[in-house]
């Protein structure tokens, strides 16, 4: 649905804006994992493309209604001028987007794996998990401690929370990915839940193809239109009998099935 | 207000509307149909098909330039027949009218591809994009040559008859495109598509490479849009008895009434639908209010407006 929603909040937190926006019932289809994307610099901007963002998290209240909250880190002109807009401005936005991520049945022990600016969207999920009973531990990692999304409320829906930095400004000093081996025989974890750098996720990804652990994976790749009309943004995956092919990160994710996505390929003509 | 006649024709087939999809920026149709209806514009250009499956070329695959973006998609898609077998009756349950775009690497598959649509119903039109730049070898483009753009249109036209209109996409990058849009309309083309991308380069200074996949792409977007309505005026200057489906850039109403005026019996809308998936309904509601605010009664007396003598208004 494309749609004017209001902004009714907009705070700085450290690296990051969170902004809160009223989508009314909307917030009802939002699941974790799904996106949004907005509108940018107004009606004479010479910036033609939405941008895409994770929804972090969906609540429904008696004051506004249906909100969704976006963690923006201002790192390009878009994300700037979105950062710039004062609470009660009007936002052109398509809500929502793309496959969310798939919550089991059952309790099981999981394990959530975020990267650097892509980590907002697992506490929303932690949350969903933690409420169907699943036992939810989640590891963080970025270059340094400044791009690291940890909210003090996030935690709660955590059993666990561990912080990596490659230059150890925060956390320990290390890889995101160098615990994950031993977490996963020790807490007999059955699903890895990872959004953030393809590198990273391709790293996840090889860890979880040797011992046979879901990885349900939120892919990242440039794209223009968000609704699957402009094939830019794809990402080569296998089928069931091994055929690849190029499918949208739009449409056909942003969640996909680790497995199935070819992360040696990624980048690359087939 | 008075109320316009809107409808228009290429070739032999008749539009209610002159608002179509531009082709490669609406997929197959399905994903738009979630934000209006596919019969409510003039027609749908559906993605370049070609003879076989594609994957197309390496990401990234876009980039986002001032007033325009680069892409370099190279024609990924489900091949022709998996086309018909699966999106053209899709698009005939969903009543849109149906502009099937063909893009071979030889003459001879251009003409596998009318052969195989020949006997395909519900379809108003073929578009025969000579002139995607995303190709491996500059020399496939055959819209840059002017006897290869002829082969093409022959063998299609020979294949597929006289009744279906073929529409030849040219590119804007050549150095005589008069002389070859008369080429393919001897040849048989019914009408022509003004304008396909125009070829450019992004260098990403991260890494001091060109930023996509495939080095080079195609640029739209307003960016693009003074190339697109200079290119339909010439050839409408030329060849006024020719319909023009005019694209480039077109993102309201009053782009679109440019390449009306220029000399487009039609137009398509692209790169406006990625940053506004309901572009299309907004641009035909205001060039319907526009030519009724300029006093037109009917599109048809707009179309090569800009040519006319000043003393004839």
């Amino acid at each position: 649905m494309q749609i004017n929603a209001t902004l009714i909040s907009n705070k700085r937190i450290g690296q990051y804006h969170q902004l809160i926006i009223n989508i009314g019932d909307l917030a009802i289809d939002c699941k974790p994992g799904n996106f949004v994307a907005i509108s940018v610099g107004g009606d004479s901007s010479r910036m033609i493309l939405r941008r895409a963002f994770a929804i972090s998290r969906t609540s429904i209240s008696a004051t506004f209604g249906g909100t969704m909250e976006l963690i923006v880190a201002a790192h390009g002109q878009g994300s700037r001028w979105l950062c710039e807009q004062s609470e009660g401005v009007s936002l052109d936005v398509v809500v929502p987007l793309g496959t969310a991520f798939g919550i089991p049945t059952e309790s099981l022990p999981v394990l959530l794996v975020g990267g650097g600016y892509g980590s907002a969207p697992l506490f929303g999920l932690a949350e969903v998990l933690n409420a169907r009973g699943c036992r939810v531990d989640m590891l963080l990692g970025a270059s340094t401690g400044t791009k690291i999304y940890a909210p003090m409320e996030g935690k709660r829906a955590v059993n666990s929370l561990r912080i990596f930095t490659e230059d150890g400004s925060m956390g320990q000093m290390g890889r995101v990915t160098d615990p994950i081996p031993d977490l996963i025989a020790d807490l007999n974890i059955a699903v890895i839940y990872s959004c953030g750098p393809m590198p990273m996720l391709g790293a996840i990804n090889a860890i979880t193809s040797k011992v046979g652990v879901v990885h349900q994976a939120a892919v990242e790749e440039a794209m223009a239109c968000g609704v699957g009309i402009c094939m830019t943004c794809v990402v080569p995956v296998a089928d069931s009998i091994g055929a690849i092919s190029m499918l949208r990160s739009c449409i056909d994710g942003p969640v996909m099935d680790g497995a199935l996505v070819q992360w040696d390929k990624v980048g690359r003509a087939l | 207000m008075t109320s316009v006649d809107f409808s228009t024709t290429l070739g032999n087939s008749w539009f209610p509307s002159p608002i179509f999809t531009a082709s490669g920026c609406a997929s197959s149709g399905r994903e738009l149909a979630q934000f209006f209806a596919l019969h409510d514009i003039g027609g749908v250009v559906t993605k370049s098909v070609m003879n076989k499956a594609r994957t197309g070329r390496q990401t990234p695959r876009m980039a986002e330039t001032p007033s325009g973006m680069l892409n370099s998609i190279g024609l990924q898609g489900p091949g022709i027949d998996a086309f018909i077998a699966k999106d053209i009756p899709y698009l005939i349950e969903e009543k849109a009218r149906i502009i099937v775009s063909i893009a071979g690497e030889t003459i001879e598959e251009y003409s596998t591809l009318a052969r195989k649509l020949r006997g395909v119903a519900g379809i108003s039109a073929i578009e025969v994009n000579i002139s995607c730049p995303n190709v491996e070898n500059r020399g496939l483009v055959f819209a840059c040559d002017a006897d290869a753009s002829r082969r093409v249109i022959d063998g299609v036209r020979r294949t597929i008859g006289g009744e279906l209109p073929i529409i030849a996409k040219l590119s804007p990058d050549v150095t005589d495109l008069v002389s070859i849009a008369k080429g393919v309309v001897d040849a048989g083309a019914d009408a022509l598509s003004l304008i396909n991308t125009v070829l450019g380069m992004v260098i990403n200074l991260e890494t001091m490479r060109p930023h996509l996949g495939g080095k080079t792409g195609g640029l739209s977007g307003p960016a693009i849009r003074p190339i697109a309505v200079r290119a339909v005026y010439q050839v409408h200057e030329a060849m006024p008895s020719v319909p023009i489906l005019g694209m480039g850039g077109i993102s309201s109403g009053r782009d679109a009434l440019e390449f009306i005026a220029a000399g487009a019996s039609a137009v398509s809308v692209g790169t406006a639908s990625f940053g506004n998936p309901t572009a299309l309904i907004s641009i035909q509601k205001e060039l319907k209010e526009l030519l009724a605010i300029k006093g037109f009664t009917s599109l048809r007396d707009a179309v090569g407006f800009a040519h006319r003598d000043q003393a004839a208004d």
